[in-house]
């Protein structure tokens, strides 16, 4: 079986009877699953706000400021994922590795601010115990900063894989399937900086 | 090396084969097979281990406060003082039983082992989509299993809310947090086994094997994992969230107020102890099909290649299959009738509930006129297979007065609830399950087991399943309540205490009739006659390779020629026709 | 327990509510129809197996009939539970767990339920609950009674005792202090989880004076096989004589 007659879009053409290829197939299935787990998050959150007797203010008890930089820091990282996919294709390694190295970078930027947003709340004395707005707070944005350090370990595995793997004809896909892991928890901050900040 | 990769390097890893070292062939294998049976030999051991939780429940059931007789004095005195159990191990008992059973023990032999080792082979590929995602569903597998086994040892004991862990009382009980770690364990693998399994059978599939001729059974495991793919998330987030109560104070379950043995519960309050049942069963009820559609595959296969003629009714099979899953997910409050939520949905789910019922009545009614023409062998795959019909058949008529909002009020929480599940997954899945070993053990280690001990095996078996399990819808009828350390605390129980006891000795008797099938399960591995390479001249492609099949399965990719149950064609001498044969060939 | 037994039997128990009669009738004629078709089915299973078992020199007929046949079954089980919900199910659970007798025509109570056992409001001549709270719970004052409400002062509480009068529907509005249980007396075929931080209506109309039994139908720990309390049913004059022998929660004399 000649592997290096498939081409460089990633698409294995021997096992792919639906002609899209496994990979491709297997993280939307996973993204599918992922939807639920945070649709279930949102919804438990609707149920919780509804009934609650008191629901603060995001803005009043929450950094909106930071929560916005935030928000630019992931948007930004969304682009220059997709810029380190078009380099792959484009066979250019070291644009590849600048702007994967950014993606991680503004990735890293995140999780500071989110870590000295979590202190400042700690330091005033609120815990995921306080009440049930500092429960779903904090468990829903940290479940997303889970997420975000498992899209660190595989993007940083990807930019140390590209030395190796650069021309293997899996590796755009590899690239192309972590971006969109990457735009998905992207989205989900999306849609919570709203619900907990803004509403 | 990358996961589709290592399928383009096939035929130089079948080479290679022997000559990986011993725990990559056996222990870390990526090998689709070799992980079948290492699901299979697990599950295996798990319902033994389940069964054995519930025979210490039926001794407390049937002689409640007595000492259980040999091995009481076996059980640490913490558990069982003087060999009687005491209410909080009765309670760790009942939880165990339902969470090792389901999760443990029926989903990874039906999906885990069966789906794992039959589905590549049904559909021409040389193994799994994801080999590497594939070993790493087992080996999140056995974390999670040994998690729910070690939390009997460790300090708190074992869960004892129920497999159903409803807060608060799971909340305030010991021994709850081990079991929610272990549930994600058991979550994460489902999910990565659901996607491999998804797209194995969409993407691999052997040249000419288009949907239409893909085997029922192939069709089961797909609904099924995407009802393992979508129903599981929310489950998983629902026990982050009991996590998060139980180990960072939140109060996602606990509304104000509680007041606890008499002291007020530290907690912020504000939570919804109904939401963690909405979305338990918004998990557990497509569960419930995660545990029969497999069943229903196996026993479509066995009814098919015994026949000796096609299915009756193939598309109206699939069709009700993907109904069953998509109609799955909007059924789940029929646990919940009772349980507070608004009356008025009780009338919503009461609809969806009866026209969920419907397909299922389909696929049985395909199933049963399949027979009709046939020529019927009595194998003992065949025995189980047809043992299925009438028992899963009573397992879903007696869920008819369980989904009728209004008698469901006097039937909630008694034995006529267990008799009813019980019928569905024990006479129902695992009735199924046994003849599918009995059906691909020659496919396994190329030998065929006993057929005289597997008969006995079988009329053992129905007979005692039936002694456990109908007993139990008279005494639901008559007001027993399930769940009771004593039974004959209230004056509910006390009348049909003696059911208890037939109950009970059928459940001994029926552990006692595995026996003869573990010994010619293990026996047969060594010893029994070497089969054929297709002992049952059957048609689908898993018996176009050899018994066991090698790394990698086929010598050469198989093409599909043909719908798989090509039974007794009209105008050929012989019975049937294979998948794979070409057009013009007679056998 | 003696007496408890007599209402039990191998059947279903003594009928002894309003509601009663209309779901014994939904039990029997589900248990009919399910009877009926498996024993019509098991036949034409059994005479498939027959007739059509391995016979040498008879090969399989691998035609089918019209599928059509095959869509009987589920055309019959369609209708049946058409007609099982149109006719009985929605009519009848609207009757028991929809529409409420108003407080005004009702015998009215409040039942808290706690590991492991029930606690039960009665109003008293005011027929005004009084107020709790759950700081004032103790070991005297299991309900959290607030004394100094007026309402509260000729409130009965009962402990693991029901007592309930014939010719009026009794609404009870249940909780829980800690976690689910659930009120179940199979007597009377009512049942009604019991939520922690919810209130939950419930009524039921007893038909018949005597001693019946409320369990525990939620598994609520370790104690749920010994959750249960005594219902003494009583003629309407005999339970106002009860009730007048009853020593409010915060009476003078104390």
């Amino acid at each position: 079986m000649n592997t290096h007659a498939t081409t460089i879009s990633g698409h294995n053409p021997e096992f792919a009877t639906t002609g899209i290829p496994n990979g491709k197939l297997g993280i939307w299935l996973f993204l599918s699953s992922e939807v639920m787990l945070f649709a279930t998050l949102f919804t438990s959150y609707i149920v919780f706000r509804t009934s609650a007797a008191a629901w603060p203010r995001g803005w009043d008890v929450l950094n909106v400021p930071l929560a916005l930089v935030n928000t630019l820091v992931l948007i930004s990282s969304s682009v220059t994922i997709v810029m380190a996919y078009a380099k792959t294709l484009e066979r250019d390694q070291k644009g590849f590795r600048l702007f994967m190295g950014l993606t991680i970078a503004l990735a890293f930027v995140f999780l500071g601010i989110k870590t000295f947003e979590y202190r400042s709340k700690f330091e005033h004395h609120h815990y995921p115990s306080s009440s049930i707005f500092y429960a779903v707070y904090f468990t829903t944005t940290g479940l997303h900063a889970l997420h975000v350090i498992v899209g660190i370990i595989w993007n940083s595995w990807l930019w140390h894989a590209a030395a190796k793997e650069w021309d293997e004809w899996w590796f755009p896909g590899r690239i192309e399937y972590a971006g969109l892991y990457w735009h998905f928890v992207d989205i989900v901050w999306i849609f919570l900086f709203p619900a907990l900040y803004l509403l | 090396m990358p996961e589709t990769a290592a399928l383009s390097h096939h035929g130089q890893d079948r080479h290679d084969a022997h000559k990986l070292p011993w725990v990559n062939k056996y222990v870390f294998s990526i090998d689709h097979k070799v992980i079948g049976l290492q699901y299979l030999f697990t599950s295996m051991f798990f319902l033994l281990f389940g069964f054995m939780l519930i025979m210490l429940i039926r001794w407390q059931l049937a002689f409640p406060g007595k000492p259980i007789p040999l091995i009481g004095g076996l059980l640490s005195q913490a558990l069982a003082p003087g060999g009687i159990i005491t209410p909080e191990f009765y309670n760790a008992l009942g939880a165990m039983h339902g969470t090792i059973m389901v999760f443990l023990g029926i989903v990874p032999m039906g999906v885990g082992a069966f789906g794992n080792y039959i589905l590549p082979l049904q559909i021409g590929a040389p193994d799994m989509a994801f080999p590497r995602l594939n070993m790493m569903s087992y080996w999140l597998y056995v974390p999670g299993g040994l998690l729910m086994l070690a939390s009997f040892f460790l300090p708190g004991g074992a869960a004892q809310s129920g497999w159903t862990s409803y807060p608060p009382l799971s909340i305030i009980n010991p021994g709850q947090t081990v079991w929610l770690v272990g549930m994600l364990f058991l979550i994460f693998s489902s999910l990565f086994g659901a996607i491999n399994f998804l797209v194995t059978g969409l993407n691999m599939r052997a040249p000419g094997m288009s949907l239409w001729r893909l085997p029922v059974f192939v069709w089961a495991q797909l609904v099924t994992s995407v009802l393992l793919l979508l129903a599981f998330p929310p489950l998983q987030a629902a026990a982050i969230l009991q996590f998060m109560d139980r180990v960072a104070g939140t109060s996602f379950y606990i509304p104000e107020g509680l007041i606890v043995g008499g002291q007020a519960l530290a907690a912020s309050g504000g939570g919804q102890p109904i939401l963690w049942q909405h979305l338990f069963w918004f998990l557990a009820h497509p569960e419930v099909y995660v545990l029969i559609l497999p069943a229903m595959g196996i026993v479509a296969e066995i009814i098919a290649n015994n026949t000796r003629k096609p299915l009756y009714g193939y598309k109206e099979i699939v069709y009700s299959m993907f109904f069953i899953g998509g109609m799955s997910f909007v059924v789940w409050a029929h646990h919940m009738f009772i349980s507070g939520m608004s009356p008025a949905l009780g009338n919503f789910f009461l609809v969806t509930t009866m026209i969920i019922s419907v397909p299922s009545v389909a696929v049985l009614t395909c199933l049963v006129f399949s027979l009709k023409g046939g020529s019927i062998r009595f194998t003992t795959p065949m025995l189980f297979a047809l043992a299925f019909l009438p028992l899963f058949g009573i397992g879903g008529l007696t869920g008819l007065p369980l989904g009728l909002t209004v008698t469901d009020i006097y039937l909630h929480d008694t034995y006529y609830v267990i008799g009813h599940f019980h019928y569905v997954v024990v006479t129902g899945t695992i009735i199924a399950l046994m003849g599918g070993v009995y059906h691909w053990f020659p496919k396994w280690f190329g030998r065929k087991m006993n057929d005289a001990w597997g008969r006995v095996h079988f009329w053992t078996t129905a007979i005692f399943m039936n002694g456990i399990f109908f007993p139990m819808f008279i005494q639901g009828l008559a007001g027993a309540q399930r769940r009771l350390y004593d039974p004959t605390a209230q004056a509910h129980n006390i009348v049909t205490q003696p059911l208890n006891i037939v109950s009970s000795v059928s459940a001994w008797l029926l552990f006692l009739a595995q026996i003869p099938f573990l010994v010619n399960f293990f026996h047969s591995i060594f010893k029994c006659e070497k089969s054929e390479e297709n002992p049952w001249r059957a048609t689908t492609l898993e018996w176009a390779c050899p018994s066991p099949p090698p790394h990698g399965n086929f010598d050469k990719t198989p093409h599909v020629y043909r719908e798989p149950y090509d039974y007794s064609p009209e105008g050929y001498l012989s019975d049937w026709r294979p998948q794979h044969q070409e057009a013009g060939a007679r056998p | 327990m003696e007496k408890l037994i007599n209402n039990y039997g191998w059947g279903l128990p003594v009928a002894a509510s309003t509601v009663a009669g209309g779901i014994d009738f939904g039990i029997r004629i589900i248990h009919v129809a399910m009877f009926v078709i498996f024993i019509l089915w098991a036949i034409f299973f059994t005479y498939l197996l027959i007739r059509y078992r391995r016979m040498d020199g008879v090969k399989a007929d691998a035609s089918h009939g019209r599928l059509i046949w095959s869509l009987a079954p589920d055309v019959v089980v369609l209708i049946f539970e058409i007609s099982l919900i149109v006719l009985y199910a929605i009519p009848a659970w609207s009757r028991i767990k929809i529409k409420f007798p108003t407080p005004d025509e009702s015998h009215n109570l409040e039942i808290v339920a706690e590991q492991f056992g029930w606690i039960i409001q009665y109003p008293g001549a005011d027929a005004k609950f009084g107020r709790r709270s759950p700081a004032l719970v103790n070991a005297s004052n299991p309900m959290g009674l607030d004394p100094e409400d007026p309402a509260a002062k000729d409130d009965v509480i009962g402990v693991n005792e029901l007592h309930l009068p014939l010719g009026k529907p009794t609404l009870v509005q249940l909780t829980s202090k800690d976690v689910i249980h659930s009120f179940f007396i199979p007597e009377f075929r009512i049942k009604q989880d019991a939520v922690p931080g919810m209130k939950i209506p419930v009524w039921f109309e007893p038909t018949k004076a005597g001693q019946y039994e409320l369990g525990c139908a939620q598994l609520c720990g370790v104690g749920h096989a010994i959750m249960r309390a005594d219902v003494f049913v009583h003629e309407a004059a005999d339970y106002d004589a009860w009730m007048t022998r009853q020593r409010p929660q915060f009476s003078p004399q104390e």
